[in-house]
């Protein structure tokens, strides 16, 4: 059943934001620290878990797809919720930003493929 | 009309998915129409978004009452959990077959594009912490920018400046990758697999790699995948302890 898909993934999200939440507590920041990417994590090894186990079926699966899928959608509504007004009149600090770091890092691919060639592929 | 507006203020999420459906369908459209794809359909929707968002002031486009589910389709709950079911896409052995060349890169490109992105942020003008980490989480991708700016507290409007820099790596990854792939080797798996580490933002990865040649495209998307998740785990904690030490 689709449900069982999206409870799977609501569990692993509840228990990402409860790490995450501890962690922020524990680390004296009142908010979530890292909590998506424990859940990732954790749905990965679940994931990982029942498709060994073979308990892993496709209308299970389709429950965590469908919110996967929406994930684009998504952004594309919060991208018009923000405060863009603001983030406009603080100057093109975005663009400055974006252009320099994503083109310096094109030019890191050669040096850490270099990298990783030399080490044993295994 | 009064009637058609308390129809879709009662049920304003609902509305959201239609707004955004219609939104993602001319973007793609207009992406296929006017750039072949050059531009890929989430990038204009993105920036389309964000253009929207104009119209308001604090909630963007929700501060219209008859857009307000936009704010519950794009609040944190819902970006949030659909983020995590991205992980599906993502296998752990995948990991292994990616190689140490995959894992060194996803960890160089999420700390270089964070530092250097906290770097040019303050030279131009910004000092405290929070938003210097949510502009360097910005320059990881438009995902990790506006969940370190929510975990840390950051305005509003420097998390908008984040998801901005994020739209911007995206649009450069997409545009510049078949200008430069000759230029830095990226013509076998090996290479993709480390770009998608560098690069990260996996919409700008998968399109940019697609418009080189179709058969990396895979192969990028692999490390991509693990990119946002590893910088929603270091940028608003590890990074953000290093850079709050620093300023």
């Amino acid at each position: 059943m689709i449900i069982y898909g999206v409870a799977l993934l609501a569990f692993c999200f509840l228990v990402g934001k409860l790490m995450g939440s501890f962690l922020g507590s524990l680390i004296g920041i009142n908010g979530d620290v890292g909590g998506v990417g424990f859940a990732m994590l954790l749905l990965m090894l679940i994931n990982l878990y029942l498709k060994r186990k073979g308990w892993l079926l496709v209308e299970t699966q389709k429950g965590i797809l469908f919110w996967s899928s929406m994930y684009l959608p998504i952004i594309v509504a919060m991208a018009a919720t923000r405060n863009v007004k603001a983030a406009v009149s603080g100057g093109p600090i975005a663009i400055v930003v974006g252009l320099i770091v994503t083109l310096s890092a094109f030019f890191l691919v050669p040096l850490i493929a270099k990298i990783g060639r030399e080490k044993p592929e295994d | 009309m009064e009637i058609i507006e308390t129809v879709i203020e009662k049920n304003g999420l609902l509305f959201a998915f239609l707004c955004v459906g219609v939104l993602m369908w001319v973007s793609f459209w207009l992406s296929s129409r006017l750039t072949r794809n050059k531009i890929p359909g989430v990038a204009i929707a993105i920036l389309a978004g964000l253009g929207l968002a104009l119209l308001g002031e604090e909630k963007g486009l929700a501060d219209i009452p008859l857009f307000a589910g936009m704010a519950v389709l794009g609040g944190a709950m819902f970006r949030d959990f659909s983020v995590v079911a991205t992980a599906m896409g993502a296998d752990l052995d995948q990991i292994k077959k990616a190689g140490p060349a995959g894992v060194i890169s996803l960890l160089v490109g999420v700390s270089f594009s964070f530092f250097l992105g906290v770097f040019i942020a303050y030279l131009l003008g910004y000092t405290d912490a929070v938003s210097l980490t949510t502009i360097g989480a910005g320059a990881c991708t438009y995902i990790v920018g506006p969940i370190t700016g929510g975990a840390l507290g950051a305005s509003s409007e420097v998390i908008a400046i984040s998801i901005a820099t994020g739209v911007v790596k995206t649009l450069v990854a997409t545009i510049g990758t078949p200008m430069i792939a000759k230029y830095i080797g990226l013509d076998n798996p090996h290479s993709a697999v480390v770009f998608g580490g560098l690069i990260g933002t996996t919409s700008g990865v998968a399109a940019g790699l697609a418009a080189t040649d179709p058969k990396l495209v895979p192969y990028g998307a692999m490390t991509a995948t693990f990119y946002t998740g590893l910088g929603c785990l270091l940028c608003p904690s590890v990074f953000y302890f290093l850079v709050n030490s620093l300023f």
